[in-house]
C-alpha cells in the first residue's frame, strides 16, 4: 500500500495507526481538524485521498464524498455503517467494508453485563461500598436477572450471540425482527410493542436505518413499564433519548443499561443521580483483543483492495 | 455485629404465653420483616430467645449474619432437633457437634445458586469490561474532556478456574460456558458428571487461569486457600472474583498484589472483616466491591420463606427436613 493516501477519521488504535504506516500509507488525520475545517482538508488533500478508515461516529457522508474524486475504498473500523452514505458508495463505485464477527461475541458479553450491572445495580453497590455507608447499615434489595423475560430487537448476528448468553441464565427469549426467523425456542413478536409488552429487559440489537430511527419510542417505553429495563448496545438514535430520560426520571421505566446515545460524548446530565442507570462511553467493542481483530481486518480490506483481490468483508 | 438490614428487620416476636394455637413451635433467632412474619405466623406459634419456653422448641429459624451454631447455643436451646439455615454459607454452624446431639441442619437448597452466580457473572464482566468504572468516568464528564476509555479485556475464550464446584460453582460454570470461557475446577473430589476439567492442586488451577472464581464453602480447610503462592501462579494478568466468603482469601495479601500490579483486578462481594473493606482497595480502580449483596433480591427472599416454611413442615409431620446441608 505504498504512498495510497488514507483519511483517517478518529484516532485510531495505535497498533493499526502503526500498521498502516509500515505499509507505506500516507495518513491525513482528519480528526484532527476542528470540525468547521474537516471538508476543506479533505479538498487540500483529495489528490492523495484514495481510502477512508472511518468509525461509528465518522464514516464518510455525501459531502464528505462529494470532496473526494479518487476515493476508493471506505473501510469502517466498526460494523455499523449508519455513517456511511451507502448509496452514493454504490453509486460512485466506491467499496466499503465493516468489521463484522470479530466483535460479536464482546457486544453480547456488555450486553449482558449492562444487564446484571443495572438490575443488580451493581455500580451503585461499589459506591455504596467505597463511600463506608455499609458500616452503618445495608445496601437495599435488587431485581435477580435470572429467569427474566428477554426480548431482543433485530436477531441478527449480535442478537444471537445475546440469545445464547441470556439463554444460559434460564431467560425465556423472544424477539423482534423484519421477518419471523427458524428459531423455534424463541417467541416471535411482530412490532416491537408486543414484544415490549412481553418481557422484562428489552435489548436493542439491530442496524441503524431509516425505518429503525427512534424504534424505541413513546410507546415502546411505556409498554416496557416501570419494572421493564432498556439496554441499548445498538446506536443512540434507536432509542428517542428525552422520552427516555424523562420515562427513567419519571420511574416509568425501571431502568436502563446505556452505551450509546444519540449525541456522543454527550450524555443527558439528569441521568447522572440515578441509581437505575448505568452508562458506559461506547465501549461495546472496546477490548484490545476485539480492536485489534477488527484494525486487522480494516488492513486485510485495505490490502486486498489494492492488490486487487477479493474483499474480506464487503458490504458493498 | 451490623445494623439489622432494613429489608429484613422488624422485630423478633416474643410470644410468652402458653400457646393457645396448636400451631407447631418454632424458635426464631434472626430478625425478620413483615414479610417473614405473616407467612410464619401462619403456619407456627413463633418464640424468641428471651421466651421462657425457648428451652423446649424443637426447631429454629437461624442466620448466619446473626447467629453462631455451637455448643454454647446448642446448649442453650437444648430441645432443638431441627435448624433451619435461611442464607448461602453455613460456616458458622458446627454441623459435627448437629450431627452428634441429633439436630437435622438445612438450608435453602438452590433458592441461592441462581442469584450469586449471576453476580459472579455480573463482577466478572465489571472487571473485565470496566463498567463501573466507565460509568463512573461519564457521570464525572470526562467522556467529554477526556475522550475515550481505556480498552478492557475480551472475556471470550479465557480460562476460568472455580474454586469449589458446588451448587454455586456449577451455575456459575453453566453461565460461564455460554460466553465460550474455558472451564476448569477445584473441589475435594473430582465430578466425573462434568465435563469440566479437574486441577486437584490449587496453584496449578491459578497458574492454568486468567480468572479465578471462589466459590467454596468457608471451612478450616478452606480457610486463607487463596493464599500468596496462589495469587504469584495466577499472574500480573489474572482476575480473582469473591463471592464466597472473605477469609478464603488472604486479604492483606491480596490488597498488597493488587496494589503493586502482580495479579490485574479483582470482583469482590465479601470480606474478611465486613463491613470494612481495607482502604487501599478503595483507592484502586482496577476492583468492583460490592457489599455482601449477591443473595438478596426479593424474588429470592421470597423463595427462602416457602422452602424454609418447607423444611420446617416436612420436620414437624416426621419426615427428614426437604433441604439438608450436604457437604460436597
Amino acid at each position: 500500500m505504498d504512498k495510497i493516501g488514507v483519511l483517517v477519521t478518529h484516532k485510531p488504535l495505535p497498533y493499526l495507526e502503526q500498521e498502516l504506516t509500515r505499509r507505506g500509507c500516507r495518513l491525513f488525520r482528519l480528526w484532527e481538524s476542528p470540525e468547521s475545517c474537516r471538508l476543506e482538508f479533505c479538498r487540500e488533500n483529495s489528490s492523495e485521498i484514495r481510502a477512508i478508515v472511518g468509525n461509528s461516529n465518522f464514516g464518510a457522508d455525501a459531502a464528505t464524498i462529494d470532496a473526494l474524486p479518487k476515493l476508493e475504498i471506505v473501510a469502517s473500523f466498526s460494523v455499523g455503517l449508519d455513517k456511511v452514505d451507502l448509496p452514493k458508495c454504490k453509486e460512485r463505485g466506491i467499496r466499503v467494508t465493516n468489521t463484522p464477527d470479530v466483535l460479536t461475541d464482546d457486544v453480547a458479553d456488555l450486553a449482558i453485563g449492562l444487564t446484571i450491572s443495572v438490575m443488580r445495580r451493581i455500580p451503585s453497590a461499589d459506591k455504596y461500598a467505597r463511600s463506608g455507608a455499609w458500616k452503618k447499615g445495608e445496601y437495599t434489595l435488587t431485581t435477580r436477572f435470572s429467569g427474566k423475560r428477554v426480548g431482543i430487537l433485530g436477531l441478527g448476528r449480535i442478537g444471537l450471540a445475546i440469545a445464547k448468553r441470556a439463554e444460559a441464565f434460564d431467560c425465556p427469549i423472544s424477539y423482534y425482527s423484519r421477518s419471523e426467523k427458524p428459531h423455534p425456542n424463541y417467541t416471535y413478536y411482530s412490532t416491537p410493542v408486543d414484544l415490549a409488552s412481553n418481557c422484562d429487559i428489552l435489548v436493542v440489537a439491530c442496524a441503524l436505518t431509516e425505518e429503525t430511527r427512534h424504534i424505541v419510542n413513546r410507546a415502546v417505553i411505556d409498554a416496557l413499564g416501570p419494572k421493564g429495563v432498556l439496554i441499548n448496545i445498538g446506536r443512540g438514535p434507536h432509542v428517542d433519548e428525552p422520552e427516555l430520560v424523562a420515562a427513567l426520571v419519571e420511574g416509568r421505566l425501571g431502568g436502563a443499561g446505556l452505551d450509546v446515545f444519540e449525541n456522543e460524548p454527550h450524555v443527558p446530565e439528569e441521568l447522572f443521580a440515578l441509581d437505575n442507570v448505568v452508562l458506559v462511553p461506547h465501549v461495546a467493542s472496546a477490548t484490545i483483543e476485539t480492536r485489534t481483530a477488527m484494525a486487522d481486518l480494516v488492513l486485510g480490506n485495505l490490502e486486498a483492495h489494492f492488490l486487487k483481490k477479493p474483499l474480506l468483508t464487503a458490504v458493498v | 455485629m451490623y445494623a439489622f438490614p432494613s429489608h429484613t428487620a422488624a422485630s423478633i416476636p416474643t410470644s410468652d404465653e402458653t400457646p393457645t394455637s396448636d400451631l407447631p413451635p418454632l424458635l426464631v433467632l434472626r430478625p425478620l420483616s413483615d414479610t417473614w412474619l405473616s407467612a410464619l405466623n401462619a403456619k407456627f406459634t413463633l418464640y424468641s430467645p428471651s421466651s421462657p419456653l425457648s428451652a423446649s422448641v424443637h426447631a429454629a429459624l437461624i442466620s448466619g449474619a446473626y447467629n453462631r451454631v455451637d455448643p454454647a447455643l446448642l446448649d442453650q436451646y437444648p430441645s432443638l432437633r431441627c435448624l433451619v439455615n435461611t442464607g448461602a454459607g453455613v460456616n458458622h454452624i458446627n454441623l459435627e457437634e448437629c450431627k452428634r446431639r441429633g439436630v437435622q441442619v438445612a438450608n435453602v437448597g438452590e433458592t441461592h445458586s441462581k442469584n450469586v452466580a449471576d453476580y459472579a457473572v455480573g463482577l466478572l464482566l465489571d472487571v473485565m469490561r470496566r463498567i463501573t468504572m466507565s460509568d463512573r468516568y461519564v457521570r464525572n464528564g470526562l467522556w467529554v474532556t477526556r475522550g475515550n476509555y481505556p480498552l478492557g479485556s475480551k472475556l471470550g475464550g479465557k480460562r476460568v478456574g472455580i474454586v469449589g464446584l458446588g451448587s454455586i460453582g456449577s451455575a456459575i460454570a453453566k453461565r460461564l460456558e455460554a460466553f465460550e470461557c474455558k472451564i476448569s475446577y477445584l473441589s475435594r473430589k473430582a465430578k466425573p458428571t462434568v465435563s469440566y476439567r479437574y486441577i486437584p492442586n490449587i496453584c496449578d488451577l491459578a497458574a492454568e487461569s486468567d480468572i479465578l472464581v471462589v466459590s467454596c464453602a468457608l471451612t478450616k480447610e478452606t480457610h486463607h486457600i487463596v493464599n500468596k503462592q496462589v495469587l504469584q501462579a495466577l499472574g500480573k494478568e489474572g482476575i480473582i472474583i469473591n463471592i464466597g466468603r472473605g477469609a478464603s482469601i488472604d486479604e492483606p495479601e491480596l490488597v498488597r498484589c493488587l496494589a503493586q500490579g502482580e495479579i490485574k483486578g479483582a470482583g469482590l462481594d465479601v470480606f474478611e472483616h465486613e463491613p470494612n473493606i481495607p482502604k487501599e482497595l478503595i483507592e484502586l480502580e482496577n476492583v468492583v466491591l460490592t457489599p455482601h449483596q449477591s443473595v438478596f433480591t426479593p424474588e429470592a427472599m421470597a423463595e427462602v420463606i416457602q422452602i424454609c416454611i418447607a423444611n420446617f413442615e416436612a420436620f414437624f409431620t416426621g419426615k427428614p427436613v426437604i433441604t439438608p446441608v450436604v457437604a460436597d
